[in-house]
């Protein structure tokens, strides 16, 4: 039954992928030209909800549905892993056009170049961890 | 009804990607897309090479089922709900045609000229995608996180490291856009 759940959560969170367009390359193309408020418009409009939301669990101590703690952990502190890694990310979103999510949505969609991009991301995530002990955190 | 077939604008987007963090954090668990690879890997057997893939990937199941929810969403979207073009800024439209001869923007969802079947599999797009990839895959780990685990989960929770992830996000996807495409396209 849970497992049905993290299902249906996922199946729409894909189609709002899809619709908003956020999955299609052209659209973060256009958002790294600053072409357009599309893509800042709803990363900005879910920050604004999140946050608010987010303050209201706290404040009301909000719980889950079966009544543990909401998963709010704390990122680790550090500099170099977030600018470094961010970097690294973000030079490979704008060249493939496709974030983590996206690429499960396009590969739905129907595009079977996209298997190229999520077996690179596997590889990449691989190839961290095999390197993790050596790079700066 | 023509919301079904339309794109949806950003402030309904927005919302909806919010309640599925919420929706998220109520069953118990945290919004990230790319936490999924890393189960896969372990999934596979990663654990042999590197202790990072040595966890009780079972107990991580619940984001491969959410990860098949976001395909079957893509399928049923594409299908169903889209008629599958974009609509971007007719300048940008242009000068993808003008500089790098990409004509497909307002046309399809993708360009047709790297993601097309026909076109794929030539050696340069083949690179731009598993490069592409890799540096997804490898950026997102080293950082903890991609779009919805830094940019959504991590700054609605105000987190700075999060923060300092998304800069590092754009600073990535400009340096790309202005100074590496030209190189390549």
């Amino acid at each position: 039954m849970r497992y049905i759940t993290y299902l249906v959560i996922g199946v729409f969170f894909g189609i709002v992928m899809f619709k908003s367009e956020a999955a299609s390359w052209f659209r973060i193309y256009e958002m790294f030209q600053f072409g357009s408020f599309h893509m800042y418009g709803i990363i900005g409009s879910a920050l604004v909800i999140g946050v608010i939301g987010v303050q209201v669990i706290k404040r009301k101590r909000v719980g889950t549905l079966d009544g543990s703690e909401m998963s709010l952990k704390p990122k680790d502190k550090g500099v170099a892993r977030y600018l470094i890694g961010g970097t690294i990310f973000g030079l490979g979103w704008a060249l493939s056009g496709a974030c983590p999510g996206p690429m499960y949505v396009l590969l739905g969609a129907g595009f079977p170049s996209i298997l190229v991009v999520i077996f690179g991301a596997l590889l990449g995530t691989f190839l961290y961890g095999l390197l993790k002990s050596k790079l700066p955190h | 009804m023509s919301w079904i077939n339309d794109p949806w604008p950003w402030y309904v987007a927005g919302p909806l990607i919010a309640l599925t963090m919420f929706l998220l954090l109520l069953v118990g668990k945290q919004f990230g897309m790319s936490s999924p690879l890393r189960t896969t890997c372990s999934a596979l057997g990663a654990g042999k090479a590197a202790d990072f893939f040595r966890f009780d990937w079972k107990a991580e199941r619940w984001n491969l089922m959410v990860v098949l929810g976001a395909i079957i969403g893509g399928f049923i979207a594409s299908n169903f709900m889209s008629d599958n073009t974009v609509e971007i800024n007719p300048e940008v439209a242009q000068q993808l045609s003008q500089d790098y001869g990409i004509e497909s923007a307002q046309e399809a969802y993708l360009p047709t000229e790297i993601f097309g079947l026909e076109n794929f599999m030539e050696p340069t797009n083949l690179a731009i995608l598993l490069i592409g990839g890799i540096l997804v895959g490898f950026g997102a780990r080293y950082a903890g996180g991609c779009t919805s685990g830094h940019a959504i989960s991590g700054l609605s929770n105000l987190q700075l490291p999060s923060l300092i992830a998304v800069i590092g996000f754009f600073i990535g996807g400009l340096i790309m856009i202005n100074f590496i495409y030209p190189l390549i396209f």
